[in-house]
């Protein structure tokens, strides 16, 4: 993005002159207080927004071009974790993770998804419903949900939100590890703790949105 | 959003993605929805049953207003009424004038027990009609091509003062008008019931869409394509359409089977119903109905796409 303003309405924007460029394989935090923008921000990178002024570019193309078709394909090329999971309560869960194969007309490969559902130690509970899942379950449902099309970019937002240490500690484990795979990683989040257990082991830059603009912050930390 | 953002939900596209197995199941991904299910069913059902009933009226009033056209263009008198010492050489003039007159296969003067038949209902029987002055009565049946009533009337009130040429004209006209409106009427109620079915799926499509909207949210936002989602609400209600009229018409159908038959009834209800291969015509109903609810639903679909981003 590059000088990239965004607001809901008026003439106040929520955010600007923003400039990022997210490269392949990089692994980024992004902070800020509550009602920074931090979700606003995400919902940017995967078009749910557009940009009131700047430009907009992924993987090539002018966001602000793109079809509705052209949005749908964006999308399958961005995974996202999403701050209240939003599942199908009517499907189950290893329906609702295979949910973007399905929508795409692609092949659901039944091993495959067996395996993604034991990397997120959530293989017991295949044909459980949404509902019946934990905090902690859901979020790692999401997070197989939002890697199952192999994308080239994670969105997480606040996903250890509602969770405990150790829930939030496997979480980012298996986030660094799609990281070291060559995806590219973005966190919203508000916890200082996670971006610093996540800087041991990554080479995690850390953003923070200050007064309407994005800053780095890495050497606060 | 612009409409032409929408193009990919274009009437093709939606047609093939209508018509394509779904093997993988993508129509799962919208939730059953009970009521508006069973609404779409029952409403689907009870229009076509309506529609069996206004096409069947369509029909027997067509078939009337042709019937009573025909029966009496074909059928013409001449009516003498003249003094005894002048009606017989009248009678002779007149017959001798309708067999010269272009357009006329045949003229046939009524005989006596003829008149007495037709007088019957109001003097009874054994009605002496020698003693009655009742004018004579000549029954003229037109060849194809049918002749010239306005100048026959003229050259009759030439050679014949008392007669009187009655083609029917006066009381013919108001009952083929009549039989013709009717069928407008029943054409005009097939349009009324296919428009208020497709009132009625819209209503349920649009209901199904607007409590499923947290679910195409999800959809959109995991990378579904609008086609793939229309396609799945589309599919279902053009599917529950098409079974609900199946069904209606189905009992329509039996019912106007079942009424009375002509020697049971009045002529115009037996004629209620369908002949040969009329019985045809409601098969149409169905592939109608889920037409209806094919169009309705996409128009409820793009309209809730359209907030979505």
């Amino acid at each position: 993005m590059q000088n990239l303003s965004f607001g809901y309405s008026g003439n106040d924007p929520l955010l600007a002159d923003m400039s990022l460029t997210l490269q392949p394989g990089s692994f980024h935090f992004l902070t800020g207080p509550s009602g920074a923008g931090k979700t606003t921000f995400l919902r940017l990178c995967y078009a749910e927004l557009m940009p009131s002024a700047g430009q907009m570019t992924a993987f090539g193309q002018d966001v602000r071009t793109l079809s509705r078709d052209g949005i749908a394909a964006l999308r399958r090329r961005v995974g996202v974790v999403h701050q209240d999971t939003q599942f199908l309560d009517h499907l189950p869960v290893a329906e609702n993770i295979a949910l973007p194969l399905l929508v795409s007309g692609e092949q659901i490969d039944m091993p495959a998804l067996g395996e993604l559902l034991a990397w997120v130690q959530l293989s017991g509970h295949a044909r459980a419903m949404p509902p019946e899942l934990s905090g902690g379950e859901r979020q790692r449902a999401a997070l197989a949900r939002a890697v199952i099309m192999s994308p080239d970019l994670i969105l997480a937002d606040e996903p250890t939100g509602n969770l405990d240490w150790d829930m939030s500690m496997r979480l980012l484990q298996l986030l660094i590890e799609l990281n070291r795979s060559g995806k590219a990683v973005l966190i919203a989040t508000h916890d200082l703790n996670l971006i610093r257990a996540a800087k041991q082991q990554v080479q995690a830059r850390v953003l923070r949105i200050a007064g309407k603009r994005l800053q780095l912050a890495g050497a606060d930390l | 959003m612009k409409k032409a953002d929408l193009k990919s939900l274009d009437l093709a596209a939606l047609w093939r993605g209508l018509t394509r197995p779904d093997p993988a199941g993508t129509d799962r991904v919208v939730p059953p929805t009970g009521f508006t299910a069973q609404l779409t069913v029952f409403s689907a059902a009870a229009m076509a049953f309506l529609a069996v009933f206004a096409l069947a009226l369509a029909l027997a009033t067509g078939r009337l207003a042709e019937r009573w056209s025909t029966e009496l263009a074909q059928t013409v008198t001449v009516r003498i009424s003249a003094p005894d010492d002048q009606i017989d050489e009248q009678t002779v003039t007149v017959m001798e004038a309708l067999k010269t007159t272009p357009g006329i296969a045949e003229a046939r003067l009524l005989p006596d027990d003829e008149v007495e038949r037709l007088l019957e209902p109001w003097f009874g029987p054994d009605v002496p009609v020698e003693a009655l002055p009742v004018p004579r009565l000549i029954e003229i049946t037109e060849a194809a091509d049918g002749f010239d009533a306005a100048a026959l009337r003229l050259r009759l009130q030439g050679e014949a003062p008392g007669a009187v040429l009655d083609d029917h004209t006066r009381w013919r006209q108001p009952l083929v008008s009549a039989a013709n409106r009717l069928r407008v009427l029943g054409l005009v109620s097939l349009l009324l019931i296919g428009a208020a079915s497709g009132a009625m799926i819209t209503l349920a499509a649009k209901a199904a869409l607007a409590a499923n909207g947290q679910v195409i949210r999800v959809l959109r936002l995991i990378g579904a394509r609008d086609i793939t989602i229309a396609t799945a609400f589309v599919r279902r209600f053009t599917r529950r359409a098409a079974m609900g009229a199946a069904g209606g018409t189905a009992l329509g159908m039996g019912a106007i089977w079942a009424l009375p038959s002509m020697d049971q009834a009045g002529s115009f209800l037996t004629g209620l119903g369908f002949q040969g291969w009329g019985w045809l015509w409601p098969l149409l109903i169905p592939p109608v109905a889920a037409a209806i609810g094919f169009v309705a639903t996409r128009w409820a679909a793009l309209k809730m796409l359209r907030e979505v981003r």
